[in-house]
């Protein structure tokens, strides 16, 4: 076996404890660079995982896989982190003393993911969760005097470890019946059971816990607003992306829809996601909440593209995970970097934000429009694909729901745009905005509209990614 | 009703009934307690499964040293009359709602469970489980073996950043 396409995790891993040592070991300035060393390992690993973006390796009977799905989701997973460091820059002043331990959180929560895109077992996937969930937990609680912040934290926590009992319960179920925990060879094991049912619900269930899928949503806005926002932004993007990769594994190999049509079931809960996440979202004025409710309702766009489970949907699912990325974590930077200025994510704090700081309300207009479907930006090409996925599927009330939800969802989001371009504010001067979060903010605006424009190259990239399963 | 059965009754009954313990009683420190009566229901139900070792390592870890932890961090904090240290949920009609889902829940479950049938095998545990067991971790289950490592690390080192609390510089 080829150990060395294990190199990305291995990478990571060490950096994360590498980080952990430098940060007791250099002081004041030296400190600094443990965040560039962060910065740069996640650069390699992104690398890494592209140039060997078609090596594959069945490790250890299927129990680890790394193939071009799982690099697909492993360079998500980079560059989201890369991204999400970047634009903490603006954040850190308000970690304290606590900054290297940061970076090496960061770090471990991503080797979570990697393993959990890789895993090809029941056993792996939920200790890649645990990894990614634990250190979310921490990362959630990271502003010690912020009460809303513990507060999240401490929800988090308590409802994480529901919802991973849930999960492991449902595994064990599917164990039970199969006598295997292998994904690609439960599938010929099993029968169509009671017991079958309740365990693909279960699981189901608590992977809809971790995208924040209505009804298992509650936690998300409380928690998305009290975190950092920085990593509000890590768990938008990769928290559920991680989520994704690992739900679409399973179902797909491991549930032969004959013996339970779970895709219904999907696609009952992408309906749901979709038509209260934005119905929520409409009233809110606190712009980190709406994007909170914004974020459960994108979850429900890719989940009807995983209930369709035909070609389409599932590219579109890998798609619309990758260009979501750029649109969520530009929206959030500009969020972070208001905040950071004015001290307050309300809608009000946007107010003319077109005039003090162009550059900022562009992102965050661009942005905005691409998450609601409007083309030429990225999201129009995504939904594109999940919805006609959908509708190859025969779930054409599915897609017209995530149209019609599509049309709702541009009112609150150009609420934004009108704020930033018509309110008025007594404040004036522009924004300061840190180095590197002005490199993120240009990666996320260039990214939004090249994919819009020339969606073909990430559409290939998807395309063979999904060819696993074909 | 052979003994094996009996056995198995018996000790589902003791682990399930001091689990329900642990949530109603309103003294933490017997909450405690009864977790540690769980803890060893479990071990107990391992050993009847032929699984030695892990029952051995359910007791030392469990029932040893991570109630020890739980008992000394509630020794630490405890600062009120013990009886009020566990509260009940005070809205009866929210309780009742709880109490509803829950007999619902066990009701589906358990209907799911008793009308499966089973794929029953056999059991093979050898002589040697620990080399069975040592084989596994470091060989199939390596990366979740290695990643359970890393994220042990990870919940230490964030209950000492969260236990520290605030910067006192």
């Amino acid at each position: 076996m080829n150990y060395s396409l294990l190199a990305p995790e291995i990478l990571a891993t060490a950096v994360g404890m590498l980080v952990l040592i430098l940060g007791l070991i250099f002081k004041d300035r030296a400190r600094q660079s443990v965040g560039i060393i962060s910065l740069l390992s996640l650069v390699a690993v992104l690398i890494l995982v592209i140039l060997r973006f078609t090596d594959t390796q069945v490790f250890f009977n299927g129990i680890y896989q790394v193939d071009t799905y799982a690099n697909f989701f492993k360079a998500l997973f980079a560059l989201a982190a890369v991204l999400v460091i970047l634009n903490s820059s603006q954040y850190m002043e308000r970690f304290g003393n606590k900054k290297s331990e940061f970076y090496a959180l960061m770090m471990f929560a991503t080797v979570g993911m990697m393993v959990m895109a890789s895993a090809g077992d029941l056993l792996t996937i939920y200790i890649g969760l645990e990894l990614m969930t634990v250190s979310f937990y921490i990362l959630t609680a990271y502003l010690l005097e912020d009460e809303t912040s513990s507060e999240a934290g401490l929800k988090y926590l308590i409802l994480g470890a529901i919802s991973s009992a849930v999960l492991l319960f449902g595994m064990s179920l599917v164990f039970a019946l199969s006598g295997t925990t292998v994904i690609t060879q439960i599938a010929g094991q099993i029968s169509r059971e009671p017991a079958l049912i309740a365990g693909v619900i279960l699981i189901a269930a608590g992977f809809a816990f971790k995208i924040a899928a209505v009804p298992f949503h509650m936690w998300a806005p409380d928690i998305y607003q009290g975190a950092p926002t920085p990593i509000t932004t890590y768990l938008a993007v990769g928290s559920k992306a991680a989520g994704f990769a690992a739900l679409l594994r399973i179902f797909i190999f491991a549930i032969p829809l004959t013996q339970f049509n779970w895709s219904l079931v999907l696609a009952i809960l992408a309906a749901l996601t979709m038509v209260v996440g934005n119905l929520i979202a409409l009233t809110q004025t606190n712009v980190k909440r709406m994007l909170a409710y914004s974020s459960i309702a994108q979850a429900g766009y890719i989940l009807a593209g995983l209930a369709a489970a035909n070609q389409y949907g599932l590219k579109g699912v890998l798609f619309y995970a990758m260009l979501y990325v750029f649109s969520n974590t530009g929206a959030f930077a500009v969020a972070t970097a208001v905040e950071v200025n004015t001290g307050s994510t309300d809608r009000d704090a946007f107010n003319a934000l077109g005039q003090r700081s162009p550059m900022l309300a562009a992102v965050m207009t661009i942005c905005l429009l691409s998450l609601a479907g409007i083309p030429p930006m990225a999201g129009f090409a995504g939904k594109f694909y999940l919805f006609s996925g959908a509708i190859q599927a025969g779930y054409l009330w599915l897609a017209f729901i995530g149209l019609l939800m599509s049309m709702i969802s541009v009112y609150y989001y150009l609420l934004v745009a009108k704020a930033m371009y018509i309110g008025s504010n007594p404040q004036t001067g522009a924004m300061t905005v840190k180095a590197p979060a002005r490199l993120a903010l240009w990666v996320c605006l260039l990214a939004t509209i090249l994919i819009g424009v020339y969606p073909a190259l990430l559409s290939n990239w998807a395309q063979t990614a999904i060819s696993i399963f074909m | 009703m052979s003994l094996n059965d009996a056995v198995f009754f018996l000790l589902a009954v003791i682990t399930a009934g001091s689990a329900l313990g642990v949530i109603t009683s309103r003294n933490i420190v017997y909450s405690a307690l009864l977790l540690v009566v769980t803890f060893l229901g479990v071990a107990g139900l391992y050993f009847q499964m032929n699984a030695g070792f892990i029952g051995l390592v359910q007791i030392l870890i469990y029932g040893g040293a991570i109630s020890v932890l739980i008992i000394f961090a509630i020794m630490l904090v405890m600062d009120v009359e013990p009886h009020r240290t566990n509260p009940p949920s005070p809205r009866l009609p929210r309780r009742l709602g709880g109490i509803y889902l829950s007999i619902l829940l066990v009701i589906t479950m358990g209907a799911a469970i008793w009308f499966t049938h089973w794929p029953l095998a056999v059991g093979t545990t050898g002589a040697d489980e620990m080399a069975v067991l040592a084989d596994l971790m470091l060989g199939k289950y390596v990366v979740a073996f290695e990643i359970a490592a890393v994220l042990l690390l990870v919940a230490i080192v964030g209950a000492i950043i969260l236990a520290k609390g605030a910067d006192d510089k």
